[in-house]
């Protein structure tokens, strides 16, 4: 592992009972670097995310974080590792009995001893990172979905984490939060010089902001490139699901018997 | 064939009920070990005793009321046949203390509190938030469930015991106020019949044992949930049912240890 990396996975394998989920994934991603790992819903991204978090063992291979095993650590070495790292999960996930500044103090009142005031002050400057200062006091309830997320993403870099993962960070956004949620999330990388790795299925907007793309479908790695090299490629899936076309590799009909037959027609 | 599929259910319910038996376990003794936190910043447990308890209160006072109201009238009733009218006092009392006070309460404080936990808990599931403080190197069992747990103990026997202490209010409107029983015997026999160790300490223990049951039965089943909606509403039934049931079979077990012989 180069001193360049932060994170290292070598042929990584898991299955969920014996149904496999990961197939010998290997990934680099270099310090500095927004990632994006691409592909149909329930082709293991999330999964992968999960093993990078250490929430889940592997069955075979490994992932390297910051030149630690992840799955080797125990609890107390998970946490210390953990606190290095932010979350930004799908809808949020912020805790809905705490106010927004409550969100963003958590993990500062939770890992640090910092007094009242310095966090205060810290956590007005998160929230004016993603503009959302004046929100303080509101409940999460109260926030729109995209709002919402952009709170998460406050509560995620409370602790200027090195690794920022994303975990369909548009998923049912506005164009408008679209394209600010994908803004904060360069500007916050390169800001905390951190390590991110975006899990989605949002092409466009993804290709807009990161450095590099792996593609994968039905557990393996079917394409990797920079976000030109992945528009030009000639792949079919790549092509496909770049261009959101109806039928291709991935065909619109769910596999199955004969359409005839099923209609009782004689042929 | 019938009978074989019929023996194959009842293997995989029973393995599953114990399976499910052994994760309790293994759930209730984890968060005995991380209740650290809690105790260290007990503004935590604070919180969690104002949603517990302090918002059982009414629920909690109105019941306990009609039940010794009910407990006045049937005990006037049957008690005046022998001319025993006076007795009414320790009648009363020694329901609500024994047994009235820690079922009843524990059976409202399943339905109220108890489901709300779950439901609160199997939310939190749903939407993430536990897998976020998990994510945050902050661990759930400490900060969400151990709070709570050690709310629900403590609140459960204060409540049992404003349950009981309305509850003879309320025999005592009905049966002095009401009816016209003697003032002086309904309080004077009260006090010389009910001891302080045999009685209203084991009604104590036994609220304390239904509070310690149905919180972690609460809770269990709201951090068991299946994140969807139907998981989390079949939590919260599972809650209230497994619960009244407990409290139930374990208020004939304490009794028959308590009260043997009295």
């Amino acid at each position: 592992m180069s001193l360049s990396t932060l994170v290292e996975i070598r042929d990584l394998n898991f299955a969920y009972d014996k149904r496999p989920v990961l197939e010998g994934i290997n990934m680099t991603f270099p310090k500095g670097k927004l990632v994006a790992i691409m592909g149909l819903s329930g082709c293991g991204k999330t999964t992968l995310l999960r093993h990078i978090g250490g929430a889940l063992k592997p069955t075979k291979g490994y992932v390297k974080v910051d030149g630690q095993i992840v799955h080797e650590l125990d609890q107390e070495g998970l946490y210390r590792m953990r606190r290095k790292m932010g979350m930004l999960f799908q809808f949020g996930a912020l805790f809905t009995d705490m106010s927004v500044y409550e969100n963003v103090a958590f993990q500062m009142r939770e890992h640090t001893n910092l007094p009242e005031e310095i966090i205060h002050d810290l956590v007005l400057m998160k929230l004016h990172a993603v503009g959302l200062r004046s929100t303080h006091s509101l409940m999460p309830s109260e926030l729109s979905g995209g709002m919402a997320r952009r709170v998460a993403l406050a509560r995620a870099v409370a602790l200027d984490p090195m690794l920022m993962m994303y975990d369909e960070p548009f998923a049912g956004l506005d164009p408008i939060s679209l394209t600010v949620v994908g803004d904060l999330m360069r500007r916050l990388n390169d800001a905390l010089g951190a390590t991110s790795i975006v899990v989605t299925h949002d092409v466009q907007e993804s290709m807009k902001i990161v450095d590099y793309v792996y593609f994968m479908a039905k557990g393996v790695i079917v394409a990797e490139g920079t976000p030109d090299q992945i528009r030009a490629s000639d792949r079919d899936f790549v092509h496909q699901f770049v261009h959101g076309e109806m039928d291709g590799p991935v065909p619109f009909h769910y596999p199955g018997g004969d359409y005839r037959q099923d209609l009782n027609l004689r042929t | 064939m019938a009978a074989s599929k019929t023996f194959k259910l009842i293997g995989h319910r029973t393995i599953n009920t114990v399976w499910r038996i052994g994760t309790a376990t293994r759930f209730f003794i984890l968060t005995l070990l991380y209740s650290g936190t809690s105790f260290r910043r007990f503004h935590l447990i604070i919180k969690e005793l104002f949603s517990t308890g302090v918002m059982s209160l009414i629920i909690i006072v109105v019941a306990g009321l009609f039940v010794g109201m009910v407990l006045g009238l049937q005990g006037y009733e049957t008690l005046q046949r022998y001319g025993s009218e006076s007795a009414l006092g320790v009648m009363v009392a020694l329901g609500l203390v024994r047994e009235l006070g820690p079922v009843v309460a524990a059976l409202l404080f399943a339905s109220r509190a108890g489901s709300a936990m779950t439901a609160e808990i199997g939310l939190m599931r749903a939407t993430e938030q536990i897998s976020a403080m998990e994510m945050m190197a902050v661990n759930p069992i400490a900060r969400i469930v151990a709070p709570r747990f050690w709310a629900g103990v403590i609140s459960m026997p204060l409540l049992a015991a404003l349950f009981s202490a309305v509850g003879v209010f309320g025999g005592y409107f009905v049966g002095v106020i009401q009816i016209g029983v003697d003032d002086g015997s309904f309080w004077a026999q009260m006090q010389a019949a009910v001891d302080f160790r045999e009685d209203i300490m084991n009604g104590v223990l036994k609220s304390v044992v239904f509070g310690t049951v149905v919180t972690v039965i609460a809770l269990f089943e709201g951090y068991d949930a299946p994140p969807t909606a139907e998981g989390v509403s079949g939590a919260t039934t599972r809650t209230v049912v497994t619960s009244s049931l407990a409290i139930l079979m374990l208020d004939f077990v304490l009794t028959a240890i308590m009260f043997r012989g009295n």
